[in-house]
């Protein structure tokens, strides 16, 4: 392989018919070119749903509460439905190890301001579980923990956007904030992949809230992640049990939707990320498809080739060439012309994406870009398809008999 | 004896039928002689040319080369071979018409592995033997056809091989040069090279020094001659 003169003589034979080379590897550029394109693309969309995924963790159950909509054993329709603290404790107690982390949340809105600046935010009053269901970064301090929970501690955790806009430049640790007029202490500072609005957000121990702003024993939502050794259907199965326990709890009817609702992460996941594989098992089979053509327009022009050569074949072996080096003169001649095409056209389209990516994100493609791994994968494509392209026009090659090659005719 | 054939056949199949091409065959030549085979088409001296060239192979009979039996031989021991101990010079020159002549006559020597450097010198020092080495970097088509049949020569010649075989080596050049190649063959046979030859020239076989007649398959007749020297023209 690393024979220069080898490398040479498939120059030399490259040049002779360098527009046959290029008409050959033109099929392949195309096939390459548009399977980088789609495969950028599909990395695009594929981007756009991580990053709307990233903010919260991938195993999370939103149980939320509404009012009926159906009259059930009695109950007019209408009817509100509210958690209570002893609903937590319920769902906790019920479901064992098959519970990771849960926490409740209370919702409300607040003016927070620290010295001359003031704004109003939204606050979520919840346990200590709660930053590992939404992947809170701490950048500063500390969580809400459980000490908090129990002496029901007038303290916060907030957004790293609420410290930049009350603290201006400060740090906001240790300092107190005015939430409606109480005083806070702010233990802590955090960040989140979910966004501006996310940053945005205080939390507080959900003791605290119930005790200063509202019934000592309601909660708005509760949030919980399953066991993550559970598979998907586990978890599914898992949701649709809670929803049925709790709509016996509450006396709902099965078949109301609005007053409970379990809401599995995993189920909207795993949708896109099907759909994401089919698109992928498309534009494989697409570039797949594209590419073959490509292998069979090469080796077509590389039977024409060895027929066109046939005569010089035959003096090279006459002249005591193996047939070993003739094959590998056809194939690596092959895996050149194809490797290149197949660079030429991975870099027309990463050109092609570079160019025209940013304008593609409101359809939900995001950078659109290929990876270095399928920058080497196609390596290793492309070689194997100049060796598959080479391989049979070669193996007629090597089959030519010096006697038939050099008569006189 | 640096060539010993014994009792050689060989038929070709035409449809259901076969082709009786060779009868046998019995022919010894020693070191340093320089025959012609000669014969009328279909007499089966190209094919007896290509059998002792190792492009054909025997039906049956022996065929030894230098001590060396020639039978069964794979495709990759055969190129070794051919390479090794045998120097071809075709009718039609066959030069790759893309490669130089110095890149022509080096091509034996890239088979037999031999360094790039070393492979040039060589070839460029044969090429001065043929009195061509200011052509060297001409391709074939800018050459004249005695010229290209000298850079032939020359090739054949880079081997350093056992034995020479010629197959109609003047059949596409007028008289003029047609001499000055057997002038040429001539003075190589001079310096101790075997020589094997086909042809259907009479005055061309007459400047060998023995002459093998084939006919139907069948050697007719077998006799060393006086050589004419092509000076003897001038």
């Amino acid at each position: 392989m690393l024979d220069l003169d080898l490398w040479r003589e498939i120059f030399q034979s490259i040049n002779k018919n360098r527009t046959r080379a290029i008409l050959s590897g033109f099929t392949v550029v195309f096939a390459i070119m548009l399977f980088g394109i789609l495969f950028g693309m599909i990395n695009g969309l594929n981007n756009t749903f991580t990053e709307a995924f990233a903010d919260d963790a991938n195993n999370v159950i939103f149980i939320n509460s509404g009012t009926t909509s159906k009259a059930h054993k009695g109950l007019q329709a209408g009817r509100r439905i509210q958690f209570e603290n002893k609903d937590l404790q319920y769902v906790k107690d019920d479901n064992g190890d098959k519970v990771e982390y849960i926490t409740a949340r209370l919702y409300k809105n607040v003016t927070a301001s620290y010295k001359n600046e003031q704004n109003n935010y939204n606050v979520r009053a919840c346990h200590p579980d709660h930053q590992y269901l939404e992947n809170t970064l701490m950048r500063d301090g500390r969580f809400i923990n459980q000490t908090d929970i129990e002496h029901r501690t007038k303290v916060v955790v907030i957004g790293r956007l609420v410290e930049k806009d009350l603290f201006l430049r400060t740090s906001a640790l240790g300092k107190y904030i005015s939430l409606n007029g109480i005083m806070y202490k702010v233990v802590g500072v955090f960040e989140d992949a979910g966004g501006d609005n996310e940053e945005r957000m205080i939390y507080m121990p959900v003791t605290t809230a119930q005790f200063i702003y509202g019934n000592k024993e309601y909660i708005d939502q509760i949030n919980l992640t399953y066991n993550p050794k559970m598979d998907f259907d586990q978890a599914l199965a898992f949701s649709n049990d809670l929803e049925k326990k709790l709509k016996a709890r509450f006396s709902v009817a099965k078949t109301d939707q609005r007053a409970i609702r379990v809401r599995n992460m995993a189920e909207a996941k795993k949708n896109v990320n099907q759909m994401l594989f089919v698109l992928k098992l498309l534009a494989i089979v697409i570039g797949m498809g594209t590419l073959i053509a490509g292998i069979v327009g090469i080796s077509n022009i590389m039977i024409f080739i060895v027929k066109e050569r046939t005569k010089e074949i035959g003096i090279r072996k006459a002249l005591g060439a193996s047939p070993r080096s003739i094959v590998s003169i056809i194939i690596l001649e092959a895996t050149l012309i194809t490797s290149i095409a197949g660079y030429i056209g991975l870099f027309i389209g990463m050109f092609i994406l570079r160019q025209f990516g940013p304008a593609l994100e409101e359809y939900f493609i995001k950078d659109p870009s290929v990876s270095p791994s399928l920058l080497i994968s196609a390596t290793i494509i492309l070689v194997l398809s100049g060796t598959l392209a080479g391989y049979l026009p070669a193996k007629k090659a090597s089959k030519i008999k010096p006697i038939v090659a050099l008569r006189n005719d | 004896m640096i060539l010993e054939i014994k009792d050689l056949h060989k038929s070709y199949p035409i449809g259901d039928s076969s082709l009786h091409v060779l009868k046998g065959i019995n022919l010894s030549v020693k070191e340093g002689e320089m025959a012609a085979i000669m014969g009328s088409s279909g007499s089966g001296k190209s094919t007896l040319l290509n059998i002792i060239g190792m492009l054909d192979e025997a039906d049956s009979g022996d065929y030894i080369l230098d001590g060396l039996p020639i039978k069964n031989l794979t495709e990759k021991k055969a190129a070794v071979y051919r390479n090794k101990f045998l120097g071809f010079i075709f009718q039609s020159f066959n030069l790759i018409n893309y490669k130089n002549a110095l890149e022509n006559v080096a091509l034996p020597l890239y088979y037999q592995g031999m360094k790039r450097k070393e492979r040039q010198e060589k070839a460029l020092f044969h090429l001065e033997k043929v009195g061509l080495a200011d052509w060297a970097h001409h391709l074939p088509k800018e050459l004249s056809g005695g010229q290209n049949q000298r850079v032939a020569i020359a090739r054949a010649l880079a081997a350093n091989p056992k034995l020479l075989l010629a197959d109609e080596p003047t059949g596409a050049l007028d008289t003029k040069t047609s001499y000055e190649i057997m002038e040429f063959i001539q003075q190589l046979n001079d310096e101790g090279k075997t020589i094997l030859m086909v042809t259907h020239e009479e005055d061309i076989a007459n400047m060998c020094k023995r002459i093998v007649r084939l006919r139907d398959g069948v050697i007719m007749e077998d006799k060393v001659i006086n050589q004419v020297r092509v000076e003897q023209y001038a």
